[in-house]
């Protein structure tokens, strides 16, 4: 093992973080302003994922795809909180949990019966396509490299219009105190049907710019969201840098485990079982560091400021 | 009319081979329908379905249903399918687990099973079953070929595969032929997405050749990733990585990558060519591995049928063991285990026409028998 192979390793973890963090910012700035458990996020993940492969193989352009994929999401979450959601608001999280769910399966049958069964071909844009040569002297792929770049300026630009602008001030007072704000004027149903698409763009986003690395197909969805719940659940529910810095943690630490546990069991166990074996607890281990901040800090490492 | 004249030819061959088709056959397919691995289940039940209407039985009746890839609902199917619709004969399934659960419960209660795709060890060895018949293949053979393949000019692989009983049995199956050195064995988990912490592995080990079992999406996002990821090493696998139900998704990054394989799209056979032409008629697609399994399960089962009644299981089993039908494949027996016997080839990925397809390079092995045979007392 060296240096450069730490380092290539510490890169992928950063860049596995980022995608979940574009997927997770959406997650709980849903559940933070509105209350809401969304399960169907993933299926918005999905929504981006084939717009955006549809799109590109009709026009021959990643690029319209990529924009594509924003507005089929955010057209898919506004329609689905304006139909479905506006409903749940005042129902318990079962409630919410089952109709969501319900809302998965829609959209994966929706899904299979307008582009069918078989993976679909999305390609990375010619531009980004290869890899360049790091200091160091490790090849690492330039894609990779342009979805940290993409996290981190949705990370700003998250931060910015949550702190900055008048949008921001409402999404920030709803966070708070609801009620208030609704008597104060503010008209709260847009201000959720807009926070929803807003959530639901950054989920089509992440679909688009993973489906490019990954399979575009359908269900893809939902192994991403049972990592975006992990990632928010460490973060603390509702606070974006949570979702963040939890997104960097449980990348970081899933590529370093995949990496490090095999090796480490090497020295006790012949290769294959260590390999094994490795395997096997690498899997477990973003848990198994949850279970572990959620018993010293039972509500993450940066709850939300409500209750 | 072509079709129509080739229907007609085969149901000509298959009433000369003997009697008439007498008593009706109810035959239950469960398959994967929904969910991610809904490609595989399709072509099973397409090249299934080819057979069936080709041979133009109309005693014949298929009852197919989607277990969405889950085990529990597949038992559910299977004892709906035994009981309220009485089928004769189960198939279909392509996954391991689920055929484990429904498979040794479905011969327990006198029904037939014939395995389109799943065949894990555990039913071919000391375990296997009078009314279990495998039409695909065992579950290692593909990967015991790679790792006879790889003998020849690899001295340093690298081998990976998901964490799962299947993915055990590739890497298992890989050894048992693979007689050079190992730069790492690492499984991964199921359904992962990102490879790159693999990838990296790969280019600091040092290796001469990688084996990769990634069946389905885990394959598709391997390959795109190892091509962008600068690494020059060569990529091989069994079939299933680089099936036709994949190659459309996994685009170009695919080509050149080497594979195993009973069957590839250029055999030239007249069987396999017109299996191509009806399927592709049909189906307006190319059609994948899984797809010919199944074929021949129907193939199979008609030929069985066409001759024996399937109330009486004996002499039914006594037809299908027999295999008198003209596999795509070419060479097709069953071995003492009723698994088959058959010439497995290696395989290139290949762009004929704008469309990715697999090349038949060489025969890796003739007649190939699986390892679990010996172990089989029926």
């Amino acid at each position: 093992m060296t240096v450069a192979l730490a380092l290539e390793q510490l890169l992928n973890g950063l860049q596995l973080g980022v995608m979940l963090f574009l997927m997770a910012a959406g997650l709980t700035l849903i559940f933070g302003v509105m209350g809401l458990i969304n399960l169907a996020h993933g299926s918005l993940y999905m929504v981006g994922a084939f717009a955006c492969a549809a799109v590109a193989a009709w026009t021959g352009s990643f690029w319209i795809g990529l924009i594509a994929s924003l507005v089929a999401a955010a057209a898919a979450g506004a329609i689905v909180e304006l139909v479905v959601i506006r409903r749940l608001y005042d129902r318990d999280h079962l409630d919410q949990v089952l109709a969501t769910f319900a809302l998965i399966l829609m959209f994966s049958e929706g899904t299979r019966w307008l582009f069918g069964s078989f993976p679909l071909y999305l390609d990375i844009p010619p531009l980004l396509q290869g890899a360049v040569t790091l200091p160091g002297g490790t090849q690492y792929p330039v894609y990779r490299l342009a979805i940290i770049a993409a996290g981190a300026i949705v990370a700003i630009g998250l931060y910015m219009l949550i702190s900055k602008t008048r949008l921001g001030m409402r999404i920030r007072a709803g966070e708070s105190d609801r009620e208030m704000i609704g008597a104060l004027g503010v008209d709260i149903r847009t201000l959720y049907t807009v926070v929803f698409a807003l959530g639901a763009a950054l989920a089509g986003f992440a679909g688009a710019m993973v489906g490019a690395l990954q399979s575009v197909q359908v269900g893809m969805g939902e192994p991403v969201l049972i990592l975006a719940f992990v990632v928010i659940v460490i973060g603390g529910i509702g606070s974006i840098k949570g979702a963040l810095l939890g997104a960097l943690l449980v990348g970081v630490t899933d590529t370093m485990g995949r990496f490090l546990l095999p090796q480490i069991f090497a020295f006790f166990a012949p290769p294959a079982q260590a390999g094994m074996i490795g395997g096997a607890v690498a899997s477990m281990l973003i848990y198994i560091v949850m279970a572990v901040i959620l018993a010293v800090k039972p509500r993450g490492l940066f709850p939300a400021a409500h209750a | 009319m072509k079709k129509l004249l080739a229907a007609a030819t085969l149901t000509l061959s298959l009433s000369a081979s003997g009697l008439a088709f007498a008593e009706p056959l109810k035959i239950g397919m469960i398959t994967t329908l929904s969910g991610g691995g809904a490609g595989l289940g399709i072509d099973t039940r397409d090249g299934f379905m080819l057979a069936i209407k080709n041979s133009g039985n109309k005693d014949i009746t298929v009852v197919t249903e989607d277990d969405a890839q889950k085990p529990e609902l597949a038992v559910q199917i299977a004892d709906k399918m035994i009981q309220s619709d009485q089928v004769d004969i189960l198939t279909g399934i392509v996954w391991s687990n689920l055929l484990m659960a429904v498979a040794p419960s479905a011969v327990a209660q006198g029904k037939f099973y014939v395995s389109t795709n799943a065949a894990p060890a555990a039913l071919a060895g000391a375990n296997c079953n009078k009314l279990y018949f495998n039409a695909a293949y065992q579950n290692d053979n593909l990967h015991e070929a790679m790792g006879e393949y790889a003998n020849k000019g690899y001295k340093k692989m690298f081998i990976l595969a998901p964490n799962y009983p299947a993915g055990k049995d590739s890497l298992t199956g890989f050894k048992r032929y693979y007689k050079g050195e190992l730069a790492a064995e690492v499984y991964t988990q199921v359904g992962q997405t990102d490879y790159a912490a693999e990838i990296a592995q790969m280019r600091a080990s040092g290796a001469d050749g990688i084996f990769v079992f990634l069946p389905g999406g885990m394959g598709i996002a391997f390959m795109k990733q190892f091509a962008q990821s600068g690494v020059k090493i060569p990529v091989m696998g069994p079939g299933f990585s680089f099936s036709q139900d994949v190659l459309p998704a996994i685009g170009d990054a695919a080509l050149g990558a080497k594979a195993s394989g009973q069957w590839a799209p250029d055999f030239d056979n007249e069987a396999s060519k017109k299996f191509l032409a009806d399927f592709q008629k049909e189906y307006n697609r190319l059609p994948s591995i899984y797809a010919v399994q199944a074929y021949d399960a129907a193939q199979l089962i008609l030929s069985a049928a066409a001759k024996a009644d399937v109330t009486d299981a004996d002499a039914f089993r006594a037809e299908l063991l027999k295999a008198d039908i003209q596999s795509p494949r070419g060479n097709f027996k069953f071995n003492t285990n009723q698994h088959p016997i058959q010439d497995i080839y290696l395989t290139e990925v290949v762009k004929q026409d704008g469309v990715l397809t697999n090349k038949t390079v060489e025969k890796i092995f003739t007649d190939h028998k699986d390892a679990y045979a010996k172990d089989c007392k029926i």
